[in-house]
């Protein structure tokens, strides 16, 4: 535990700091924090910003192919949703003295890390069922805990996007059940989906503990309250039942029902694939970065049209003034 | 990489007819009028807000933590400030 405390920081002001958080207090944008503290949490922050900037990708993918106007209206609704989360976190992380575009110049150059599952394709249209469903709904999980994080400004973008992300979930469940309850060519989609989304998405929850290695430095401070194998384990309690209730299954021979911890106990995670797609190498990590990239690039002429837009403005104002 | 660091916007939502304007987060925008569009693209897509105020953020002052509490410290000491500091006869209803 030596380690996990700079040894520059005044030990007064780290002690009153720890005293304020097993007190319950929430953190401030302007309140004495460890580096290590603020460090943790643009890191944590950013990447969560980033994921659902990232997040907009594999789902943007399916708008014009919709299968109908209302599936369209709901998933253009819900990818402009990701942006407006994407936006609140970068603007939480800002009261971190650092800058927006500092940022999003880490994203662009491949520096900051995104979440994972969005490294991984859309292949079908059940896939956006699924991700409405599994993704969001683990996303869900997570926020969930993080609305009660101890760095106020982290907080109240949790709660904001916590309000908002419910629908995401439940569009995800309706088309899985519609398609689960159609034709057979239909089921058996969705049951694809499902297993190809299932495992990556236990994965979203990151590391097991005992090989996470911010961890435990992350629950001292209060900026997570509970570990990534309880939220996981919280996420495969909800889900498995929402599954048999429509007929599909998670392609996992090890699940079981445990009576006595009333858990759904479930096998081994392939930790070398979470490795594999986190180092670069999944399916889709050079095609999201080169679209972020792309879109990023072909915006530039909105922004300086907005700058230049502003810059007569104001001319004009202080023409008429003068 | 030229970039989006227009300047940075305070936005204040208020949610129903009479409630109070509360801060909900901030924008980045090059002027006012680009600032309340931001604002109203992020933090009022769900049709609940009635109004937005939107402020320069360096225009806005804030009392420090650390004088937190000399700052309060006159309000808190004033138990007679309160209902609960008077006594009434019982059974007498006062509202």
């Amino acid at each position: 535990m030596s380690m996990t405390t700079a040894p520059a920081e005044d030990p007064t002001k780290l002690a009153e700091f720890e005293s304020r958080l097993n007190a319950g207090e929430t953190i401030e944008p302007k309140d004495w924090m460890p580096e290590k503290y603020r460090k943790q949490l643009i890191r944590m922050m950013s990447q969560h910003a980033h994921s659902e900037i990232v997040g907009m990708l594999p789902e943007g993918n399916w708008i014009t192919r919709a299968p109908s106007l209302r599936r369209k209206m709901v998933l253009l609704a819900k990818v402009q949703d990701e942006a407006g989360h994407g936006l609140y976190i970068y603007c939480g992380t800002e009261t971190l003295n650092v800058s927006r575009e500092e940022l999003v110049d880490q994203l662009l150059t491949g520096k900051a890390k995104y979440s994972s599952i969005f490294n991984y394709p859309t292949l079908t249209w059940a896939d956006i069922g699924v991700i409405g469903w599994f993704v969001d709904g683990a996303a869900i999980v997570n926020q969930t805990m993080l609305a009660k994080t101890s760095y106020g400004p982290y907080a109240r973008a949790m709660i904001r996007i916590c309000k908002e992300e419910n629908f995401h979930k439940r569009q995800g469940y309706e088309i899985c059940s519609v398609l689960s309850n159609g034709t057979p060519a239909q089921k058996a989609m969705v049951q694809d989906a499902v297993n190809r989304w299932w495992w990556p998405s236990l994965m979203m929850f990151g590391p097991s503990d005992a090989a996470s290695p911010n961890s435990a430095e992350l629950m001292r401070w209060r900026v997570k309250k509970e570990t990534n194998d309880a939220l996981r384990q919280r996420f495969v309690n909800l889900t498995i039942p929402q599954a048999l209730a429509i007929n599909l299954t998670v392609p996992d021979p090890g699940l079981r029902y445990d009576a006595e911890t009333e858990n759904w106990e479930f096998g081994a995670i392939d930790w070398s694939e979470f490795q594999q797609v986190i180092a670069g190498n999944g399916p889709c990590n050079r095609e999201r970065l080169a679209a972020r990239r792309k879109a990023h690039d072909d915006g530039a002429w909105v922004r300086e049209a907005a700058e230049a837009h502003a810059a007569r403005q104001a001319a004009k104002a202080q023409s008429s003034a003068a | 990489m030229s970039d989006t660091q227009w300047p940075l916007w305070e936005v204040f939502t208020q949610e129903g007819e009479g409630a109070p304007h509360e801060h909900a987060g901030s924008v980045h925008a090059t002027d006012a009028e680009h600032a309340i569009q931001n604002a109203r693209d992020v933090y009022a897509r769900r049709g609940k807000v009635v109004s937005l105020w939107v402020v320069p953020t360096e225009s806005i002052s804030a009392s420090s933590p650390g004088d937190a509490g000399p700052l309060f410290d006159p309000g808190s000491d004033k138990a007679y400030r309160h209902p609960q500091f008077y006594k009434s006869p019982r059974g007498v209803k006062i509202f």
